[in-house]
Order: C-alpha cells, then sequence, then structure tokens
C-alpha cells in the first residue's frame, strides 16, 4: 500500500501525462479541422484531466448515461476539442475519431452535441446556459438521494452572461452541495482582455457573495488542482467555486495570452511548431 | 365557464399524483399561472426560480436529463421571449423532455397591455426544430393536451389564456398531437379524409362555401361565424386546429379540397402562427384561397380583453366580415 504522498505522486504524474495529450490531440484536430478554438482549449486542458483523470468523475464509458455517473458540463462550449480529447483518453470512443472534428457527420461537432457525442453531457456553445443545466442535475440528484456530483466548467468572459448569476443564485438558494463550478480564468476573450471589455471582477467575491463556498487554483498545478478539487468537493450545505487561474493557450509558446489564438487554427509550419513544442518538455 | 390555465392547474395535480417523475417549474408566477395547486399537492418536486427565466429553462434542461419530466411556467411572453435561445439551446436542439406551459397568451391578457400580450409566441416556438407547439381551445381540450405532452417524449410548447372560456368540445373529444378536429358540421375527421381519398367532392357544387381553420380563443367566434354564415345560407366547415405543430396537413388538404374558401383564426399575429402554417401547407400540397384572422403586425394594448378583442376584430363578426370579402371574391 502506498502512502498518500507517493499516491499522489503517481496520480499527478498519470494526470500531466493524459494531460499533455490531451493538448496534442487539441492541436491536431483544429489543425485537421482547419478551425476551432485552441487558446481556451488549452487554457482548460490541465482542469480537464485533472477532473477525468484524478478520480473526480465516476463514469461508464461503456455506459455513458449510467444514472450514477459524476456529471461533467462544459459550459464554455468552444473549448470542445479538450473535451473530446479528455473523452478519447477515458475511452468513450476511439482516439482516430478525434480528427473527424468539425467535418460533416462526425460524431464532435464545432461545439458540444449530446445527442451525437457519448460522454457529452449537454448541448453547450451559446454562452452562460451550462450551469443552469448543472443546478437542474445537481436539483434532481438531491431529489433521488444519489450520490453523483456535478462539475461545471465555465469561462471568465463567459461571467459576463447574466444567466450565470441566476444560476449562482439558485444554487446557493437550493443549497446545492452536490454542484461545482470551475472558472477557466485565462483573462482573455475575443476581443481583448477581459477587463477590457467588460470586467466581471471580482469573480471570486462575486461567487462568495451569492454564496457558494469558493477556492482559488493555480489552473496549471496538477497539485494544486488536485488538492482544491478535493476540498470543492467536501463542502457542505452550499455550492462550491474554483476560480483557476489560467493562461490562454498554455503549452504552445506562441499561442499563450495572445487573443488571436482564441478561435484561430494553426497551419502549415505553425502546426508543426506547435506539435513539436507539446511533444517536448516544454510543460514541465 | 373555465379559464384554460385553471384547467391546467388541475390536471397538474393529477398528473403529479400519477407520476413521480413529473417536477414543476414557475418565476414567480405560480398564483397566475396555476401552478400553485401543484406546489401546494408536492412542495418538494416543485420549484419557484423566482423572477429568471433564462435559468429556469436551463434548470428544466437539467432535471429531464436526470430523467425528470419538467413542466415549466410562466407568461407566455416572458416563457418564449426572455428564455428563446434558452429553449433553442439548453431544451430543443438535445430533444431534451421539457414541457413548456405557458399562460397569458394573446391579447386577451387585456389590461396588463402590450408588454404583457405575446402575440408571437406561436411563431416562435414553431420555428424551432422538433418542439410542438399546442393551443388548445377550451377547459377540456387543455387538460388532454397536457396529458398528450406527457405522453409525447420530447419538448413541448402549450399555450394557454388568462380569460374564463366557455366549454367548446364535447367531454369525450380527444386530443392527440398532429390531429385536427371537425367540430362542424357533425363529420369525422377520417371520414372527411377518405371520402376525397375517393375523388370527392365530384362537382363544386357540393364544396363547402367557407372552411373555418381556428385554435384557442378564436375556436367560438369560429363557430359562432358559421352560424351567422349558415343563416344567409352560406354552408360552413369549422374545424379545431390546437395541434399547430405538426399541423394536421392530412385533415388540412381533404378540408382545403371540400372548401372555395379557407379563414384561420387566431388570437396571435398573422405572422408565422396558424395562419402561416396554413398558407405554407395550402400553398404546397392544394392551393386554396386563404384569408387569415389574426392581429395585424401591430402590438396590442390596455383594455378590457373583449374591447380588445373586439378592436382587432377577433370576433364572430369579424370573421364573418373577412369571410364575406373572401367570398365575394372566389
Amino acid at each position: 500500500m502506498l502512502s498518500e504522498p507517493q499516491k499522489d505522486e503517481a496520480l499527478i504524474c498519470e494526470i500531466e501525462t493524459r494531460a499533455r495529450a490531451l493538448r496534442r490531440h487539441i492541436i491536431e484536430m483544429v489543425g485537421k479541422a482547419g478551425s476551432g478554438h485552441p487558446g481556451g482549449s488549452l487554457s482548460s486542458s490541465d482542469i480537464l484531466a485533472t477532473l477525468y483523470f484524478g478520480g473526480f468523475l465516476r463514469l461508464k464509458p461503456e455506459d455513458p448515461l449510467w444514472p450514477e455517473r459524476d456529471r461533467f458540463i462544459l459550459s464554455k462550449g468552444h473549448a470542445a476539442p479538450a473535451l473530446y480529447a479528455a473523452l478519447a483518453e477515458r475511452g468513450f470512443f476511439g482516439k482516430d475519431v478525434l480528427l473527424t472534428l468539425r467535418e460533416f457527420g462526425s460524431i464532435l461537432q464545432g461545439h458540444p452535441d449530446c445527442r451525437k457525442t457519448p460522454g457529452v453531457e449537454v448541448s453547450t456553445g451559446s454562452l452562460g446556459q451550462g450551469l443552469s443545466m448543472g443546478v437542474g442535475m445537481a436539483l434532481a440528484g438531491k431529489l433521488d438521494g444519489k450520490g453523483y456530483r456535478v462539475w461545471v466548467l465555465l469561462g471568465d468572459g463567459e461571467c459576463q452572461e447574466g444567466q450565470v448569476w441566476e444560476a449562482a443564485m439558485a444554487a446557493s438558494h437550493y443549497r446545492l452541495d452536490n454542484l461545482t463550478a470551475i472558472v477557466d480564468h485565462n483573462h482573455l476573450q475575443i476581443d481583448s482582455r477581459i477587463e477590457e471589455v467588460m470586467s466581471p471582477e471580482p469573480i471570486a467575491q462575486k461567487f462568495s457573495a451569492f454564496g457558494w463556498e469558493v477556492f482559488e487554483a493555480n489552473g496549471h498545478d496538477i497539485q494544486n488542482l488536485v488538492n482544491v478539487f478535493r476540498k470543492a468537493a467536501t463542502v457542505r450545505g452550499k455550492p462550491s467555486a474554483v476560480i483557476a487561474d489560467t493562461v490562454k493557450g498554455r503549452g504552445v509558446s506562441f499561442m499563450e495570452n495572445q487573443k488571436e489564438w482564441h478561435g484561430k487554427a494553426p497551419k502549415g509550419e505553425e502546426l508543426e511548431r506547435a506539435l513539436k513544442e507539446l511533444s517536448g518538455d516544454h510543460l514541465r | 365557464m373555465i379559464a384554460t390555465r385553471d384547467a391546467y392547474g388541475e390536471i397538474l395535480v393529477e398528473l403529479g399524483r400519477e407520476n413521480p417523475n413529473i417536477v414543476v417549474l414557475d418565476a414567480d408566477l405560480s398564483s397566475s399561472t396555476k401552478t400553485e395547486k401543484f406546489a401546494k399537492a408536492f412542495p418538494e418536486r416543485f420549484f419557484n426560480v423566482g423572477i429568471a427565466e433564462a435559468n429556469m429553462m436551463g434548470i428544466a434542461a437539467g432535471l429531464a436529463r436526470s430523467g425528470k419530466i419538467p413542466f415549466v411556467s410562466t407568461f407566455a411572453v416572458f416563457a418564449t421571449g426572455r428564455a428563446y435561445d434558452q429553449i433553442r439551446q439548453s431544451i430543443a436542439y438535445p430533444r431534451f423532455n421539457v414541457k413548456i406551459v405557458a399562460s397569458h397568451g394573446g391579447l386577451s391578457v387585456g389590461p396588463d397591455g402590450a408588454s404583457h400580450q405575446a402575440l408571437e409566441d406561436v411563431a416562435l416556438m414553431r420555428a424551432i426544430p422538433g418542439m410542438v407547439v399546442i393551443v388548445p381551445c377550451d377547459a377540456h381540450e387543455t387538460k388532454e393536451a397536457i396529458k398528450a405532452a406527457l405522453r409525447h417524449d420530447g419538448p413541448v410548447y402549450v399555450r394557454l389564456g388568462r380569460e374564463k372560456v366557455p366549454s367548446v368540445l364535447p367531454d369525450d373529444a380527444t386530443f392527440e398531437i398532429g390531429k385536427g378536429l371537425i367540430l362542424w358540421p357533425d363529420k369525422r375527421r377520417e371520414d372527411l379524409i377518405s371520402s376525397v381519398s375517393r375523388g370527392e367532392p365530384k362537382e363544386s357544387a357540393h364544396l363547402f362555401d367557407v372552411a373555418f381553420v381556428a385554435s384557442g380563443i378564436m375556436v367560438k367566434p369560429a363557430l359562432d361565424a358559421a352560424r351567422i354564415l349558415g343563416q344567409e345560407g352560406k354552408t360552413c366547415l369549422v374545424a379545431d386546429f390546437a395541434s399547430i405543430k405538426p399541423l394536421d396537413e392530412e385533415l388540412l388538404v381533404a378540408i382545403a379540397k371540400n372548401s372555395r374558401l379557407v379563414v384561420t383564426c387566431e388570437e396571435h399575429s398573422i405572422i408565422g402562427g396558424l395562419g402561416s402554417a396554413v398558407c405554407e401547407t395550402l400553398a404546397e400540397n392544394y392551393p386554396r384561397p386563404v384569408l387569415r384572422v389574426g392581429v395585424r403586425d401591430e402590438f396590442g394594448q390596455s383594455g378590457s380583453a373583449q374591447e380588445l378583442l373586439d378592436a382587432y376584430g377577433l370576433t364572430a363578426e369579424g370573421i364573418v366580415e373577412t369571410a364575406r370579402k373572401g367570398l365575394s371574391k372566389v
């Protein structure tokens, strides 16, 4: 039996390996598709890898709608490549399917479609709607006395949508301690820095004021994410939020902190360079 | 005289007793939409989400994904207008089993005025792929429609009214999604359709002068209009098309083949509602002159329900006038 720290070491190593795989998949998929959203997919890769491979999501890939499953909602639906990569790594479908992203007839739509892709919980893409659906699922879990947890990943720019705060109010009102919201706080949206466009800050204090237990995390430090997600899952009597500080485009040097890479596919040399960086030790 | 919203409140309690998966959501209007009856009977399955319609639709989507059958209620203008994108993206696109039952449709909302009078809700909901749209005409049909909505697996929009309305249908009238009902003359839907398939009517002399195709509170005035015109020697048919989507195209075409003129009657804008649906179907299948009675590209205003219906021509007299105009041309 391994002691806890050693066990974590192996777990962290596993999550980091998966996160690197996710990033490579993302670049390959978006590169092949010729369009898509690499920036916000890369910023959320460590968060997704931690959720899917850190023991936070009890799932049965062979039975995607297993009623007891934990739920994950990608409210920032444009990070679909990251979600698809995580689902393929987890075994919901073959990794070869990833390269069909955005193609006509593919099960991998430009934004998540739960009717087409096994493992995708709900359909998203129009921002601001995922947290409300998470509230509905958490409420159903309470009604049915089920032990599942609902995790919702939001963008920081997405927090400009009023519906996010309607849902935040409701989650707190219904004391949904089986619900955790994670904000991928990468500081950029399509047009500019979020603070310049329309600042949603202070995001942590806002969730706190709405009655949530709030944690802050380094969204690229796997051990930190593991620790914080564990804490969030033990909160009782109210919902929990994790504000994860991230870098948009994380892992590809020329994409990092560049708003231009929000919704642009790398081509030719860019693609090669990106994949080369991701195959090395750049992230360590 | 019972308001369709009251019938909804009653049937919801009955169905809630039989089906433990039914949950009800409201946005601070439960005393008006009548979901308060369900709230009282099953408080643990009722969620008043406050004045936040967009969130309400999202919560309903999440509940539906988890096996619940949410009935979501507020005024029609808010359900379809404030939360259109949530209905489209969170509910209809994944085809979640959510029933949106909106009260206070149409001009007959009365004194609250235009801000509260939904005149384009049917158009909005009809345009969403896979959405079933039902506008019942009385309390009985409302209850049958709600039961049918529950039997249907997928999103449904039911539009109800504020005012008390007379009973129009016999107590044994059935309702089926996608099926219209001939109310006058005493003829079964199936008989009319099969007579058409036999090549009848063979002579134009056997055609009805006017066929009224109506929904909601306009069914009753359409029946009255048929009676008035009948006294003038005109032969009329009246059909209740509560199921606006899917539309009973088979019956509609059979009606058109048996009539010189079709007049649609709805408490809704003539753009995008029943009138549009009828025109689209007939234009493609059996072109016949169609005139639309409804609100003509304008907002409502304050007034009593009757004053407004009179002012906008949504009355038996208004329908008769339209029919006469049409008959003078065919």
